[in-house]
């Protein structure tokens, strides 16, 4: 298909399926590229701060991320533990540093880094897979299910999940890929 | 829908990248500019699509008939499926939770399987459907995929507060790895479904 490239502020569609092919905001690679360099510091606090507080008849145990993960690595659930830390952690933050990787020389003025394609194209690929929304869901489940046992109340690394899954999303609101591959010379 | 107001890299003697969206001449193999190899249609049809359906809904069964959940309390063991979880949220009056477990981990799978299924017959005209219908409901198959992810969060989230001390005895069970999988396989299937195939028989049919 043989179109003009769309004036700022509008976006190109397909003619046959609609689907969005290219936005011209000149803004978002700007934004991309925050919430790619702030996906690391929130991704340390969501590890090793309090994720959650029980306290019944008495005692209280904080735990965070870490902690749960040394636990379950000793049990037969290490493999459970590994594939949800891929999902909500390694995956999510290999995603954000590739996506880093790939912005922050061309925003530098500097032109794209060595292997940017290959860089970009993880990314892209990462997506589907980096799933810390679903997770928080899945934690909302959890609380209902053990609020008739203890008294739970969430930490500062819950809040720090909210903030990374929010970023995800406005990412991908703000991403437009052919734009991207456009600056990758 | 102006169809015919279209060309197609291929109708013009182009391949186009996936990825990227830059033509390139047909003997390309890679593309010079993302490094994703060139193919102007999957050489294995829809052989890959189905493989991973199929291992997909076969993974589905244990994951809905063994136990997601085993939960010990004083000697008794309770062996708990991923209905029985729907229903024990029910009783605990959380029906907002129930529902959305139900939906993530039964509604979404299932209607998951047919869609694709129905993509990959319709491309081979098995079903009569319109093209921008097919579209659609690629784009839906594709994002709604992952949140039947919802329960594996559940289990390893209750696995981890329980070698925490938090909960007395609680172990996933063996349907938590084959619910995970079966899951991945439809994701992998999707992903696998060329969409140019759908706009492919436009001209051919009406």
């Amino acid at each position: 298909m043989i179109a003009q490239r769309p004036a700022p502020g509008e976006r190109m569609r397909c003619p046959r399926c609609r689907a969005v092919l290219r936005t011209s905001r000149p803004a978002a690679l700007d934004r991309v590229l925050a919430f790619a360099l702030a996906t690391p510091p929130l991704m340390a606090i969501a590890l090793t701060a309090s994720f959650l507080t029980l306290s019944g008849g008495g005692a209280r145990q904080e735990a965070s991320v870490i902690d749960a993960a040394n636990a379950v690595a000793h049990a037969n659930t290490w493999p459970l533990a590994l594939a949800v830390g891929a999902l909500i952690v390694a995956l999510p933050l290999l995603r954000a540093l590739a996506l880093a990787y790939v912005l922050l020389p061309i925003r530098l003025g500097r032109g794209p880094a060595r292997r940017a394609a290959r860089a970009f194209r993880l990314a892209v690929e990462l997506r589907p897979w980096a799933m810390a929304e679903i997770f928080l869901i899945g934690v909302a489940v959890v609380l209902v299910k053990v609020s008739g046992l203890a008294s739970v109340s969430l930490g500062p690394a819950f809040w720090s999940f909210v903030a990374l899954a929010a970023l995800a999303l406005m990412e991908d609101a703000a991403l437009c890929e052919r734009s991207v591959w456009d600056l990758i010379r | 829908m102006t169809a015919a107001a279209v060309v197609t890299a291929r109708e013009s003697g182009l391949i186009a990248c996936t990825t990227c969206g830059k033509v390139w001449s047909p003997e390309a193999e890679i593309c010079g500019h993302c490094e994703t190899p060139l193919i102007t249609r999957p050489a294995q049809g829809l052989s890959p699509v189905w493989a991973w359906l199929v291992a997909g809904i076969l993974l589905y069964i244990p994951a809905n008939m063994w136990p997601m959940l085993i939960s010990r309390t004083l000697g008794r063991e309770d062996a708990s499926t991923i209905l029985c979880g729907v229903v024990e949220l029910t009783q605990l009056g959380s029906y907002g939770v129930a529902f959305i477990v139900f939906f993530a981990s039964i509604v979404i799978p299932v209607a998951k399987f047919a869609a694709i299924a129905v993509l990959a017959l319709a491309v081979r005209h098995e079903i009569a459907m319109s093209q921008t219908r097919l579209t659609h409901l690629y784009e839906v198959v594709e994002f709604i995929g992952r949140w039947s992810m919802i329960d594996i969060f559940v289990v390893a989230t209750l696995a981890a507060l329980v070698q925490l001390g938090f909960l007395a005895s609680l172990a996933p069970g063996p349907a938590a790895a084959c619910f995970a999988l079966s899951v991945t396989f439809t994701m992998l299937s999707a992903k696998a479904f060329d969409t140019r195939l759908i706009w492919d028989r436009i001209g051919e049919t009406k």
